[in-house]
């Protein structure tokens, strides 16, 4: 068993550039929204009160970032000793996915200077979904940080650190795997409060069931995408056999996660409605196809263990899981007085901002910190080999 | 160890299983109840005879400034609520709207504001109590100071009546708060005051329920004496009494609310969605609360985790030194 290490090499790169191109125009629009209000970089209003700033940077944006969570889950709680090295590059995917996930919450909110009132005990509202996950993602954000941190013990021989570090790990990891396994469920008991405005085909009180498992199966999807990207780019040979592991396991959570879907729409009297060929009954459909298209695939032995195939329902399953969190959010919401929605310019330019400065930063971190663990490189998989990226 | 492990696991399983209850079953929490002293407005669109006298009074007992319409620059004339706007009468009309109080081929008035739910959405999803209902006049209230601006109470409104100052820097949530400035003097909202007809009437809600009943009884073209801006102001006028529609909207409506609406004509007409009895506050609440109450289930789950996590991260450091004091091959270091 090899340990993590830096992988070295060139810093600036052309991913970076581009990164720090769209981080560019996230400072502009951040600036703006900030001197003269929201209403002047997006197209929120009064009827969509709730965007794409919450729908994809937080929604979607903390599902894709359900890597740390499942992977901890798998090794700490599970046992499962073998996925270790999928471990460190999880956590910094979703330390960053987090985190941005913060700062847009922090460019959403209209009274940040209020924040520090979640933390007054008299102003606490325990009824409010709001608050619960408020202060499970703030704390999962720290808990992150703190998980990743023996990378930074590493990187700088921080010993005190690192022996304090250890005694309290075991209750990192925990928190870990227990925040957010509370918030992502509540993410769905959210939109339950939205009552007759979120569309039948998306409220019903499994949501919290709902979120969990997409926040499960997603998680693990990342896992894949992005291991099977970094494996790519940098060379770390191949990790086919414990991702087609990991796709064993996502099938039976994907497979568990669609029989509960159509039973509680079956169950409901909304299987017509779904039907239908309305706009909504299509976006329920191709919400469930992209994942059925990924269930198929990963439920098959022989495409699992093929690295395309697994690829592509990765791929798959995270579009399909994304559209059913934009459905609940904002496509199948409807307040019901004309109001109409679609995100601006300067609204997409922070969310593409945000995502560029999760890849810049993850490009500079794995050159810097032990993230990844080399295994033997196979001389097959460096045919496409793209260099310094 | 193992049999450990495998409770915890049945423990987890079970806390999923909570999660998917549907509300029904999981009514840990009561649904709140009508404060004996509430106060709140009776508004009767049939005595309402869109004069729109209400809305410059609202603006001027809440300091804020006309917001216009159209070309012209020269009255208030908001087409909606906004957040320049907590009060507004609408007008439905159809065809060639000749007949006040008729569906077809007439028009009828509808004032819009915060109805002041009995148990209200806003003030359960706000997650620092910047909205609160107040305990003995159950008004709700909105405080500026502890408000974070998430907008949730704008999502969970089933009337979307709290509006968010969009165009500023430093924006507020803006909706009607019954006065209750000029209530703490001694007063009355400012558009049950002005109002000429008694259309919008103040008083406390049981009072003001006792009213309902007493037009709803009554023979409609007979001439009846109907109260001028509060129940108790002395004042009257003499009406024939309309044909009422018989349901009182929002004595019932998603718990009920403060302010209530009589008319001729279809609630639906105007915009008001027909809502059953039952809160989706207490749908959402009543989930939260199973699995939240006192903490109980994330702390015991949150106990097995460390345990299990310990357990197996002393296991895998053991297994990691025997490996280290193996010669290596091929080491990277």
């Amino acid at each position: 068993m090899s340990k993590a290490k830096p992988l070295g090499g060139r810093i600036i790169t052309p991913t970076l550039f581009i990164c720090v191109i769209f981080t560019g125009f996230f400072l502009y629009f951040a600036v703006q929204r900030f001197v003269f209000g929201i209403g002047s970089v997006t197209n929120l209003n009064d009827g969509f009160p709730w965007g794409i700033w919450i729908a994809y940077d937080v929604v979607v944006g903390s599902a894709f970032a359900c890597g740390g969570y499942v992977m901890a889950l798998m090794v700490y709680v599970l046992n499962k000793g073998e996925f270790h090295p999928l471990v460190r590059p999880a956590l910094l995917a979703s330390m960053f996915g987090y985190t941005l996930a913060g700062v847009s919450v922090f460019l959403d909110i209209g009274r940040y200077w209020n924040a520090y009132n979640l933390y007054l005990p008299w102003q606490m509202n325990f009824h409010s979904v709001m608050f619960e996950v408020a202060m499970c993602i703030g704390t999962y954000i720290f808990v992150l940080w703190l998980e990743f941190s023996p990378a930074f013990v590493e990187k700088w021989h921080l010993t005190k650190a690192g022996s304090f570090l250890n005694r309290i790990v075991f209750a990192l990891i925990a928190l870990g795997v227990l925040l957010p396994t509370m918030h992502q469920s509540s993410l769905g008991t959210m939109m339950l409060m939205a009552g007759f405005k979120l569309d039948p085909l998306w409220h019903t009180s499994s949501l919290p069931l709902l979120f969990l498992l997409t926040a499960i199966f997603m998680g693990f999807a990342m896992v894949i995408f992005e291991g099977t990207l970094s494996s790519r780019i940098y060379d770390l040979g191949d990790e086919t056999a414990m991702f087609s592991k990991i796709a064993r396991i996502v099938s039976w959570v994907l497979g568990f996660y669609m029989v509960i879907r159509f039973q509680n729409i079956f169950m409901r009297g909304e299987l017509g409605h779904a039907f239908s060929g309305s706009f909504l009954g299509n976006m329920f459909l191709l919400e469930n196809v992209l994942l059925l298209v990924g269930l198929v695939i990963l439920g098959a032995e022989k495409k699992r263990s093929n690295p395309q195939a697994l690829f592509v329902a990765a791929v798959a399953i995270l579009l399909g899981g994304s559209l059913f969190r934009f459905n609940t959010y904002i496509i199948g919401f409807d307040p019901g007085t004309g109001w109409k929605y679609f995100p601006s310019v300067g609204e997409q330019m922070i969310t593409y901002g945000l995502i560029a400065i999760e890849i810049g930063a993850y490009t500079v971190f794995v050159k810097f910190f032990s993230v990844f663990t080399t295994h033997t490189p196979v001389k097959s998989n460096q045919k496409e080999r793209i260099p310094h990226v | 160890m193992k049999i450990k492990r495998r409770d915890f696991l049945k423990g987890a399983a079970g806390g999923l299983a909570l999660l998917s209850l549907d509300a029904d079953d999981s009514h840990a929490r009561s649904v709140q109840a009508l404060p004996p002293e509430a106060l709140g407005i009776l508004y009767d669109s049939t005595l309402c005879v869109g004069c729109n006298s209400c809305m410059p009074a609202c603006k001027k007992a809440n300091n804020m400034d006309p917001e216009f319409s159209g070309n012209q620059q020269i009255w208030d004339n908001p087409p909606d609520l906004s957040s320049k706007t907590l009060n507004v009468i609408k007008r439905y009309s159809n065809g060639t709207a000749a007949t006040k109080d008729v569906e077809i081929d007439g028009y009828a008035f509808i004032k819009r504001q915060c109805l002041h739910c009995v148990d209200p959405s806003c003030v359960t999803a706000c997650p620092v109590s910047a909205l609160i209902k107040d305990e003995s006049t159950g008004i709700v209230i909105y405080n500026k100071h502890a408000c974070i601006g998430c907008r949730y109470c704008q999502v969970a409104c089933p009337y979307n009546i709290p509006k968010f100052e969009w165009d500023d820097p430093f924006p507020e949530i803006v909706k009607c708060q019954l006065c209750h400035h000029l209530i703490e003097d001694g007063g009355m909202p400012a558009c049950c005051s002005v109002c000429p007809t008694g259309a919008s009437l103040f008083g406390k809600v049981s009072e003001l329920i006792v009213e309902t009943r007493r037009r709803l009884q009554m023979k409609p073209g007979k001439e009846y004496d109907f109260p001028v801006s509060s129940l108790n102001s002395g004042k009257s006028h003499q009406y024939k009494a309309p044909k009422y529609l018989r349901h009182v909207y929002g004595k019932e409506e998603l718990g009920g609310t403060q302010v209530m609406y009589m008319s001729a004509v279809d609630y639906t007409k105007f915009g008001l969605p027909s809502f059953p009895k039952e809160s989706f506050v207490s749908m959402a609440s009543g989930i939260q609360y199973a699995i939240y109450k006192g903490m109980v289930y994330p702390l015991v789950v949150l106990a097995g985790l460390i345990f299990m996590v310990k357990k197996n991260k002393s296991e895998d450091e053991q297994r990691k030194n025997n490996e280290n004091n193996e010669p290596r091959e091929g080491n990277h270091e």
